[in-house]
Order: C-alpha cells, then sequence, then structure tokens
C-alpha cells in the first residue's frame, strides 16, 4: 500500500525513516482514476493554481514575500516525548529575522509542540522530555532563564485570552516588571500605546482603554493578545493557528498584521489553513507524524512538493 | 479494495405519534407558533413535571411564609429603640432593654470568623489547584477540609473549648487567679467560627481557580511571568467575585450559628470586656449575638420574652438575606466581567 519512494521524503537536515524500516501509518489514498479532491475553495490563488498548466502560479497572484535577516533561533536535531510517545521526531529547522516560517500538517502532527518547546512552554507538562538542541542568537536556550527567554520569545494562542482586566492592563501586565518595582501608569502609557498601535488596535480602543478586555469582539481580543506579547518587544513571535477561532474578516486583518510585524521581528505561525500558510508564509514546514517532511520557500513548496506526502496532503489527499 | 455492495430492504416507517397541533391548517387569523405538547409525553414524565412545578412552588410558599411570619411578628414588636439600647435583666420585660449588645456581637464575631477563614482558604485553594504535588497531600487537605465541613457546630464548639482552655491560649481569654483559662472569649468563639466559613470560602475559591482554562496560564507564562505574579496578578483577581460569594455565604453560616457562641462565647446578655487594653478587651470577653439571644429569650430559655426574640429574630433574618442578596449582585457583577460565570451568576 505504501509507496516505498515514498519514506525516502527528505527532512530539512536529516534522514529519520530508515528505508526498510517500521511501516508509517497508512494514509488514506484516494483511487487513481478519479479527480483529486480539493479542499482549497476557489479563492483568487486556487483558481490561479488551476489556470496555470505546469502548477506554478502566475507571479502577479504571488504575495510579496519577505526579506530574510539573520537567524535568530536554530533548531537542532530536536525530539519532544510525552511519555512514551514521541510527537517530535529529529527536527531541525532555522528561524530568521524578517519572514514568517509557516508550520503546516496535519492534526497530531506535532507542530503545536515543536511551536511551544520553542519557548519552553512544554515543561509545564509534567510527562514531556526533550531532547535536541534549541538556540536563541546562538545560546542555548536552556542556559537562559526561563522568563527571561519567554520575553524574548513570545507567543500568541489558538483562542484568545485576555486576562479579566482592563484593555490597558492587559497591555501593561506585560511591561510592569515582576516583585516590588511597579512604574507608574504615566510611565507605561506611551508603551502601551504603541504596542496597540504596532498591533493595529489602538484606533479601535483609543477611548475605552479602561474597559474590561472580555468586552471586545473575538478578533479585537486576538490583537489585543498580540499587542500584548509585542509590548515586551520580543525577538520572536510564535503563533498557534491564531486565526481558527476567528471570522473571515478579523482573519484577514491579523494576517496583514503578521505581514507587517515579519520586518521586525521573527514570527513562526501554526496553521491548519493552507491558503493562510501561503499567503503570510516565507518558508513553510510540512510536518507528518512527529517528522519534519519537507521545508523550503513557500513557492517552491507549493509549486513543486519535493516529497510525495507533501504533495498529497497539499492537494488535499489526507489530512 | 471493492467493497461488496449491499442494499438494505427499507424499513417500514414506524408509527410515531402526532402532536394534535401539528394538523393545524393555515386558515386562523392569528399565526401561532405550535409547541411541543406535553400530552404527548409518557405519564411518568408527566407525573415527574408537575412534581418538578409542586416542589419549585412549594419551596417559595415556603420561603415567603418563613419571610412574613417573621416580618408581620417581629415587626409587631420592632421598636427602634431596641435597637439602640443594651440589654438588662429585669423580670418586667419593658425594663428589660435592647439588643444592641447582642446586634454588636453578631458583627463582631462574624467579621473575626471572616477574617480568618478567608486567607486561610484562599491558600489551601490555591496551593491545591496552582500546585497540589505531592498529590497524597492534596488529597489530605481535601478531606481534612470536607471534615471540617462535615462536622457539626456543637462538636466544633466542644473542640474549640477544650483546646482554648490550654495554657498557651491564656491570652485569647480570661485567666482566673488560680490560673485556670476560661477559653470562652470572642477571639476564642471567632477562632472556632472561622471553621464553619473556612469550607464555604475555600470551595467557591478552588470552583473558580479550576474554571480559569489552562491557556491563560500559559498565556501569562508566555510573557515571560513568574508563577507567582500569574497566580497574584491574573488568578486571584480573575477569582474575586467567587472568593467574595464564598466569603458572604460563610458570613451568613457564622452570624446564623448557635451552638459555638453558647458554648464559646458565653451567650451573656452583654458585651463583658475582660482586661484594660481598649479594643482587646472586648475580644477577651464573653458576649452574646442575636442567635443566642433569640434562644435565650425565646419560650425554651431563661429570659421568656418571646416578642422580643420576634424582633430580634426578625434583625437576624435582614441580616443574613442583606448576605444573601450581596452574593447574588457579586455573582452577577463577576459575570459580566469576570472570565466566567459563577455559579450563582449563571442563571
Amino acid at each position: 500500500m505504501i509507496d516505498p519512494h515514498e519514506s525516502t521524503a527528505r527532512s530539512a537536515q536529516t534522514t529519520d525513516e530508515p528505508a526498510n524500516g517500521a511501516m508509517p501509518p497508512p494514509i488514506r489514498r484516494i483511487t487513481l482514476d478519479s479527480q483529486p479532491t480539493v479542499a482549497l475553495p476557489p479563492s483568487q490563488d486556487a483558481v490561479a493554481i488551476a489556470n496555470t498548466s505546469d502548477r506554478s502560479l502566475a507571479a502577479a497572484g504571488r504575495p510579496t514575500r519577505g526579506v530574510a535577516g539573520p537567524e535568530r533561533m536554530t533548531i537542532s536535531d530536536l525530539s519532544v516525548f510525552y511519555g512514551d510517545n514521541q510527537a517530535v521526531k529529529h527536527v531541525s529547522l532555522p528561524i530568521r529575522q524578517g519572514e514568517v516560517l509557516a508550520l503546516i500538517g496535519p492534526s497530531g502532527c506535532g507542530k503545536t509542540t515543536l511551536l511551544r518547546t520553542l519557548n519552553r512552554l512544554t515543561e509545564l507538562t509534567g510527562s514531556a522530555r526533550r531532547e535536541g538542541l534549541i538556540t536563541l542568537d546562538g545560546t542555548d536556550i536552556d542556559s537562559l532563564e526561563v522568563t527571561e527567554h519567554r520575553r524574548r520569545v513570545s507567543m500568541v494562542f489558538q483562542q484568545p485570552n485576555p486576562f479579566p482586566m482592563s484593555v490597558f492592563d492587559n497591555v501593561a501586565y506585560a511591561l510592569r516588571e515582576q516583585g516590588s518595582k511597579r512604574p507608574k501608569k504615566k510611565v507605561l502609557e506611551p508603551y502601551v500605546i504603541d504596542a496597540l498601535q504596532r498591533a493595529g488596535l489602538y484606533d479601535e480602543v483609543a477611548s475605552d482603554l479602561d474597559h474590561p478586555a472580555l468586552r471586545l469582539s473575538g478578533g479585537q481580543q486576538q490583537r489585543l493578545c498580540i499587542a500584548r506579547a509585542l509590548a515586551a518587544r520580543p525577538e520572536v513571535l510564535l503563533m498557534d493557528e491564531p486565526c481558527s477561532a476567528l471570522d473571515p474578516k478579523s482573519t484577514n486583518v491579523i494576517e496583514e498584521l503578521i505581514v507587517e510585524l515579519r520586518k521586525e521581528l521573527a514570527i513562526v505561525i501554526v496553521t491548519h489553513n493552507l491558503q493562510q500558510a501561503y499567503r503570510v508564509g516565507d518558508h513553510v514546514a510540512f510536518m507528518y507524524l512527529g517528522d519534519l517532511v519537507e521545508y523550503g520557500p513557500t513557492d517552491e513548496l507549493f509549486d513543486n512538493p519535493k516529497a510525495a506526502r507533501t504533495r498529497d496532503y497539499i492537494g488535499g489527499a489526507f489530512g | 479494495m471493492s467493497v461488496p455492495t449491499r442494499t438494505p430492504a427499507p424499513l417500514p416507517p414506524l408509527p410515531l405519534p402526532r402532536s394534535p397541533g401539528g394538523q393545524r391548517n393555515g386558515k386562523s387569523p392569528k399565526k401561532k407558533r405550535v409547541n411541543e405538547s406535553i400530552s404527548t409525553w409518557r405519564l411518568t414524565d408527566r407525573i415527574g413535571y408537575v412534581m418538578m412545578w409542586a416542589a419549585g412552588l412549594l419551596l417559595c410558599a415556603i420561603g415567603i411564609g418563613i419571610l412574613v411570619f417573621m416580618a408581620f411578628k417581629g415587626l409587631q414588636y420592632l421598636r427602634p429603640d431596641l435597637l439602640f439600647s443594651s440589654p438588662t435583666a429585669d423580670v418586667d420585660q419593658s425594663k428589660s432593654g435592647g439588643f444592641l449588645d447582642p446586634l454588636l456581637g453578631t458583627v463582631l464575631i462574624t467579621l473575626i470568623g471572616i477574617t480568618i477563614a478567608t486567607p486561610i482558604a484562599i491558600g489551601a485553594a490555591t496551593w491545591i489547584v496552582e500546585y497540589g504535588r505531592p498529590t497524597w497531600l492534596a488529597r489530605l487537605i481535601d478531606s481534612g477540609i470536607e471534615i471540617i465541613a462535615g462536622t457539626p457546630d456543637i462538636v466544633i464548639a466542644l473542640f474549640g473549648l477544650v483546646l482554648f482552655q490550654q495554657g498557651i491560649f491564656g491570652w485569647m481569654s480570661f485567666v482566673a487567679t488560680g490560673g485556670a483559662v476560661f477559653g470562652r472569649s470572642f477571639l476564642t468563639a471567632g477562632a472556632m467560627m472561622s471553621l464553619i466559613a473556612l469550607p464555604m470560602v475555600f470551595a467557591a475559591t478552588r470552583e473558580g481557580l479550576q474554571s480559569i482554562p489552562a491557556h491563560v496560564r500559559e498565556a501569562s507564562y508566555a510573557l515571560g511571568k513568574t508563577k507567582a505574579a500569574t497566580i497574584r496578578r491574573v488568578l486571584l483577581p480573575s477569582v474575586k467575585a467567587n472568593i467574595s460569594t464564598g466569603a458572604a455565604l460563610g458570613m451568613g453560616r457564622i452570624a446564623g450559628d448557635t451552638a459555638i457562641i453558647v458554648v464559646l462565647l458565653g451567650a451573656s446578655l452583654t458585651l463583658d470586656p475582660q482586661g484594660n487594653v481598649p479594643g482587646l478587651n472586648v475580644l477577651k470577653g464573653t458576649g452574646g449575638t442575636l442567635t443566642s439571644y433569640v434562644y435565650n429569650n425565646s419560650p425554651a430559655g431563661e429570659g421568656n420574652a418571646p416578642q422580643k426574640a420576634y424582633a430580634a429574630a426578625f434583625v437576624l433574618l435582614l441580616i443574613v438575606l442583606a448576605l444573601n442578596f450581596a452574593v447574588d449582585l457579586i455573582a452577577r457583577s463577576g459575570a459580566k466581567t469576570g472570565l466566567e460565570t459563577s455559579r450563582l451568576g449563571a442563571r
């Protein structure tokens, strides 16, 4: 059932699947003679794909890609275990300033675990264990104090989760020092406003900074969470399906924001939405069952996927 | 991989009962939405339905009945000067004064009890939810609080009396010339009263903390905050409404308790300060509350002045109702701004 060539799927730096090793679980096959079911709704991108015979996109339809800067984080040979279950298998990836890395893959493939490992949130799970090296600007992240590391590598979650306090306090919370030293509201105000502006939320909430954050709409709440994460001036921003709980319009606003933000920081985004990965990602990493199957520039990966499994996933054959 | 096709024979339609409303034709000028009709229900379901209504209405009737009866009896005898004059022992009821001292006693004992109970309960609940390791210790604490909650107040009172008559607790109450510790005072009664309120504050706080989704904690950690900062700045403020609800319920329980007052506070008519330090002398002294006043003046007690018992009972009822109303208010306001709706705010 399994094509033997498929197991030679390329990892970014390591080939971890032995050719004669244990059979990977079967993926749902579609009959060969029928048309493949395309999961993507016919948007402009999909129409562009359909209209070009060699599946390469017309240059006009492509989103502008970010300019890759220096490498901020490096993941090398990372494995994460939950008990005996290996959720991430020997993954190596670079995370660069100035571009968006999109992690795609079916549910349970380890992309969220990988993301949470980057700011050491997996350590909160008792059974989790990590092997391999993650560096931030050349320093092993284990040698950094965990709260300092998390201030530099911040995270936005799937569910908008503002704290039950005012809009102002939500952002100020990230700025306020821990312990006894608590700056005055006057001192914090410009920083809070700056963070809200960078998240594109300030114009909407300028007059009610003292209102409870939980009264905002879902999209506004998520942008507030982004503002909160930006307030601490992180170097890397991790986003775990930030738009999956939002309507298309709010999604659009946040995607534009991501493209805007990539100029100043490195962004890693986990997404279930292939179109979103195509629109905002500069590099895409496709994961399957904990393996990094393919990694490459977005256009290349979507036009000419090298691994058969990537082709199937992008074509909507399984997932 | 071809699956053998098997077409199942079509089943005859089930004879399902039809609601009589379903056949209404569109001729009636007034358009009425046809709702589910109880006439299609089974007999047992119909009996259950009637009993649910009956139970609810009965409870309403009992509650309103108590309130109306107490209001009628209480207002009949309640005079403003009863609230502002101290009780005195006199055979002539017109000279035996009011119940200012028991009223102050109720307020004082409630404040002492809740002040001791709240921080301990919040601390225990926070530890159980946020740390809770080792598990055996968490389970032990849980059982301990369950035991406290389940112990009858008279048993708590007796235990308190034995405990506070030990020499080291001499500073809390009156010490006789021979060195015997009296063990009865506002401090000792308040300390034991805190055990009455503690399980309520504990349960409300724990419930609130448990209902905060894990991703809210993670959001705080992801901003580089410590666990301590997360608990202090995010989690505890989120459960403020729950804590207030638990505290108000606990205060209601304290205000209404009699056994501990009789055993540990002396249930005297007036406040009897001990010692010379202002403030502390009242706390070290004995006294009474509205509950003990009602008991003493009821036909069962030695005072036997039912009119005053009714008036005091009515005031006590008003205090407890006011506390319950406060619980409701807090829960409602918490539901508007908090992360979740607390137990009472959800309706």
